[in-house]
């Protein structure tokens, strides 16, 4: 899957530790463009601080992270970061939160904001607050905040968790289509059944390093990993 | 700049609005001035002379600790949801958060102390004898140096255990120079018996010192991990 001309991420030799304790041990790997990667792995394999790595949220201990041949912090412009949590203000509705979020990135206007707000299937004019949206609700406003300004890169950890089997699905189609709309897009997740078929690639952690990557879930299911 | 100075408007209208809607930090600052006043009002008679040299120092220390209140409160507002993490991935400048937020602490224990001053007038018998526009220097350089430290540090404390214990342990002991220049510029000016010109030079050195520094080192405090 790699190539030379199309990768777009380079991750060398990583190595993040909290204290004594190493999360990431040395991840060496290249992702291309327009590419969806789901990341899998058990609990404390480091998949989220992988991810928190690349959008430059927890810098790297060793090692280098490169994505369109910068750091990630020079690249934020790039980069779409959806965490567990929203990282939306509970007091606020989706379109004030998105409407502060667009002038982070010097987004004026509200078209922008009602523009992606229905791209994940929600209502612009809805006036109740994050707070009292649905999981499900709070999770695709989350995603919209994250698309807000159109990013070449995606992260997205845990997406789909606490959502209803309906709406992940549609998420996933979401996600699909900005694949193909030429979006690199990385999903930590626990649900690679629902990624089956939309999923580029397959990589799996185990203590801090990639172990495998495959284009199939179901060689890893024969694994045992899943 | 312009940039800057445009976030830094949105940033102070977004948590302004926030307040408005919760009123977390100002019920609670209101509560404990109140209470100070209250408290205090019963523990000595207000009406003799001495208090005219105590009030200074009582009022000084009621909105100092009820600003620490606003100042938590500021940035835990931040940390639910992890929002903190939303501006720290975008191409936004630290200095335009920082900024902010110092200004809007300065905008709710500034509505505070207009609430609180006269309760303290009132309760206390107060009557200036000296230049009463003087106060008006002092509280303005004294808020804004409660403030721009108490910001500071207050994002400092974030990723501590305990940040409500750590924060007036790092802010009090910084903020000595400020509240004594507080305490003794409105002691002065209530006695009449000194002038304050020495305080207000005092305060407003201060403040341009500890804003730069602030606005220097906020960046590094930031994106600390």
């Amino acid at each position: 899957m790699s190539n030379a001309t199309t990768s777009i991420i380079t991750v060398s030799n990583l190595v993040k530790q909290f204290g004594r304790f190493a999360a990431l041990r040395g991840v060496t790997a290249e992702f291309d463009a327009g590419t969806f990667h789901a990341i899998l792995g058990d609990n404390g394999a480091g998949k989220t601080t992988l991810l928190r790595t690349l959008a430059g949220l927890a810098g790297p201990t060793r090692g280098d992270v490169s994505i369109f041949g910068k750091t990630p912090k020079e690249a934020c412009r790039d980069i779409g970061y959806m965490a567990h949590p929203s990282l939306l203000y509970d007091e606020m509705s989706g379109m004030e939160n998105l409407r502060y979020f667009a002038r982070l990135y010097g987004i004026k206007g509200d078209e922008r904001c009602a523009e992606v707000i229905r791209v994940v299937g929600l209502d612009p004019d809805l006036a109740r607050a994050v707070g009292q949206y649905s999981q499900g609700m709070r999770q695709r406003m989350s995603l919209a905040r994250a698309i807000l300004h159109d990013p070449r890169v995606l992260l997205l950890d845990e997406p789909f968790s606490n959502v209803d089997v309906h709406s992940a699905r549609e998420m996933v189609a979401l996600l699909r289509g900005m694949r193909d709309a030429g979006k690199t897009i990385f999903v930590v997740t626990h649900q690679a059944l629902l990624l089956d078929g939309v999923a580029d690639e397959f990589v799996w952690m185990e203590a801090g390093q990639i172990v495998d990557r495959t284009a199939s879930v179901e060689r890893l299911a024969l694994e045992g990993a899943l | 700049m312009n940039s800057v100075w445009s976030l830094t408007m949105a940033t102070l209208a977004k948590d302004i609005r926030l307040e408005w809607r919760s009123k977390d930090a100002l019920n609670s600052m209101l509560f404990f001035s109140l209470l100070v006043v209250v408290i205090f009002v019963f523990s000595f008679d207000p009406l003799a002379e001495e208090s005219r040299h105590i009030v200074g120092g009582l009022v000084w220390v009621a909105f100092l600790f009820a600003a620490v209140v606003a100042l938590n409160q500021t940035w835990a507002r931040e940390l639910r949801n992890q929002v903190l993490d939303a501006y720290r991935v975008s191409p936004a400048p630290a200095n335009a958060l920082f900024l902010a937020k110092s200004l809007g602490n300065f905008i709710f224990v500034s509505v505070l102390e207009a609430l609180m001053a006269p309760l303290f007038v009132v309760f206390y018998n107060l009557h200036v004898l000296g230049p009463a526009w003087q106060l008006v220097p002092i509280a303005l350089l004294g808020t804004w140096a409660l403030v721009v430290n108490g910001t500071f540090f207050a994002a400092m404390s974030l990723r501590t255990r305990n940040r409500e214990i750590m924060l007036p342990l790092l802010l009090f002991p910084i903020s000595i120079p400020a509240v004594i220049a507080m305490v003794a510029g409105t002691t002065a000016v209530l006695t009449g018996e000194d002038s304050a010109h020495f305080y207000i030079v005092l305060l407003l050195t201060y403040d341009v010192v500890f804003t730069t520094a602030s606005l220097g080192l906020f960046g590094t405090v930031l994106h600390a991990e």
